[in-house]
């Protein structure tokens, strides 16, 4: 079920010529399968791009991505759409204000041509922790953290291998962002999915993440374990310095 | 829990529909928008059993008759009767709005909205024959196409509705362009949907509520050239009751006998008001912020 991610030397460009801005530059890191692998940094640094070229849904960069060392370019769009899902930021943007919860999950069974589509909608919806009920709901009619939960069914429904998360949680209320970690969390250990995941914050990195990449301008600094958090473990100035300033705000020290 | 989810929305439509009726008629303007609607769609149902006279049939020796118990609105230069003539002609200014809408909502629905998603050079091309249509004044490009395909009431409303797409196109383009990066589009291009299927079931719906407001808005200036048209000769054909035609032929007699031309003027005035009123009403109860504000 899980499946390793390997990204070599990705380079994206916004702009033409010499105005063209190096989004980024030549990233390379690996995620093993079953891992969560987390990618911080400040605003601006690249993060969430990576997640849209790993997608293909910026598709004009260079490099490579393998994911279980093919390339995601020569997979069909079929079977690149059951292998890697995404989750995305905003859960007041991410669903189609008019369409109901059952629509949401629905369309992607029909254009997969999957049977058993009501079951499967069933126990999409029961695992991210809804009731059955919730299915005939529209978006307006869902909390932040219900509507994450429905995004994340939505991602769930074509049953990937692969996870992108693009800050599930930072939309959210601290305690509704427990419970959707926590969800995350037990649906890994269940299914066994790779997560590459974007963040913001460091804690829930330390939460969730077995490795973790540090970015800055588009490049990879340096790439931890998660236990380099507690102790600052880092090497490269700027990994120390973000870690160091995340744990004096959370007032570890 | 097995019900599919075709039979569920139907209710739910309904229900949408009653809840934008009950907003429409809170408001005065928009209730007298939509009571004139329903007189309109009444009468036309009706007409052979409002119709007080055939609004064919001549009357020689009863020409120009001021309005008076016989003949409630009187009678035309021909001994026709102006209220039946009236009541039938609400026929023909509904299949006008009908046809053109039909013909325009989803023209302008569908290359607005793919314009707008697809972006690029499909969308440059769409565009500028859109400004092409727009740089016309629509009276006038009306008159070229019904000089060109002949006069007749077909051809009038096929002459309308090719000068009445372009401000819905762009309209859809506008809210297509807004709407294309958003992450639900994204997330359903993640699930493999076709661009195609995204257009149809992603970003029309979101495009409709505008485009319906923008329709019925439209409706009067729709009128108002079927009229105008109707008015040179180039639209409905006499002896058909159609109301610039009406006042068209009326134009001769107008300094003696008023009526001829006053009533039908009412009526384009109230409907083409009418719709007006309605298309503002709409805004307001098609915009959920509106909705929840009152």
């Amino acid at each position: 079920m899980s499946v390793s991610v390997e990204i070599r030397d990705l380079y994206i460009a916004f702009g033409s010529g010499p105005a063209a801005v190096k989004v980024l530059p030549g990233v390379s890191f690996k995620v093993k399968a079953g891992e969560c692998f987390g990618l911080v940094g400040e605003s601006g640094s690249g993060k969430s791009t990576v997640l849209r070229c790993i997608s293909l849904l910026t598709d004009f960069w260079k490099g490579e991505v393998l994911i279980d060392g093919r390339s995601v370019r020569d997979l069909a769009l079929i079977e690149r759409c059951r292998m890697l899902q995404m989750v995305f930021q905003d859960p007041y943007g991410s669903l189609h204000p008019r369409q109901s919860v059952r629509t949401v999950l629905h369309e992607p069974l029909v254009i997969h041509g999957l049977g058993d589509r009501e079951e499967r909608m069933q126990r999409a919806i029961t695992d991210v922790g809804l009731p059955v009920e919730f299915l005939d709901r529209f978006p307006h009619q869902l909390s932040g953290g219900q509507r994450q939960r429905v995004a994340i069914a939505r991602a769930l429904i074509l049953e990937p291998s692969l996870l992108l998360l693009d800050e599930p949680t930072s939309a959210l209320d601290v305690s509704v962002q427990a419970e959707i970690l926590n969800l995350l969390q037990r649906l890994r250990d269940e299914r066994g999915f790779t997560y590459i995941m974007v963040t913001h914050d460091l804690a829930v990195v330390d939460h969730m993440c077995d490795r973790f990449a540090v970015m800055l301008r588009g490049e990879v600094t340096e790439i931890l374990p998660h236990e380099a958090i507690a102790v600052n473990g880092a090497t490269h100035p700027y990994a120390r310095e973000l870690i160091g300033a995340s744990l004096d705000y959370e007032g570890i020290r | 829990m097995t019900t599919v989810p075709q039979r569920r929305s139907l209710p739910g439509f309904l229900i949408a529909l009653k809840n934008i009726v009950a907003f429409l008629l809170r408001s005065p303007t928009s209730t007298f928008g939509l009571a004139v609607l329903a007189l309109l769609i009444l009468t036309a149902i009706l007409a052979p059993f409002i119709a007080t006279h055939d609004p064919y049939v001549q009357a020689l020796g009863n020409v120009l008759q001021p309005p008076g118990a016989d003949h409630l609105f009187g009678t035309d230069e021909l001994g026709r009767d102006i209220f039946s003539r009236l009541v039938y002609g609400a026929r023909i200014t509904l299949t006008i709005i009908f046809l053109v809408s039909i013909i325009v909502g989803p023209i302008g629905l569908i290359i607005g909205t793919s314009a707008g998603y697809l972006g690029g050079k499909f969308d440059t091309v769409m565009m500028r024959i859109t400004d092409i249509f727009l740089s016309f004044p629509s009276l006038i490009l009306s008159l070229a196409f019904v000089a060109a395909l002949g006069p007749s009431l077909n051809n009038a409303i096929i002459a309308i509705a090719l000068t009445s797409w372009p401000p819905i196109a762009r309209l859809a383009r506008a809210e297509a362009m807004t709407f294309r990066n958003a992450d639900y589009i994204a997330a359903a291009r993640l699930q493999g949907a076709s661009t195609s299927r995204i257009i149809i079931k992603s970003i029309m719906p979101m495009c409709l509520p505008s485009v319906l407001i923008r329709l019925t808005l439209n409706m009067a200036t729709v009128i108002l050239t079927a009229a105008g048209l109707g008015f040179l000769g180039l639209g409905a054909q006499p002896p058909m009751p159609e109301w610039g035609a009406m006042i068209a032929t009326g134009r001769r007699y107008m300094l003696d006998s008023w009526w001829l031309v006053t009533f039908p003027g009412i009526s384009i005035l109230s409907v083409s008001l009418a719709f007006n009123l309605l298309g503002d009403g709409l805004r307001d109860a098609l915009d959920p912020k509106q909705m929840n504000r009152r």
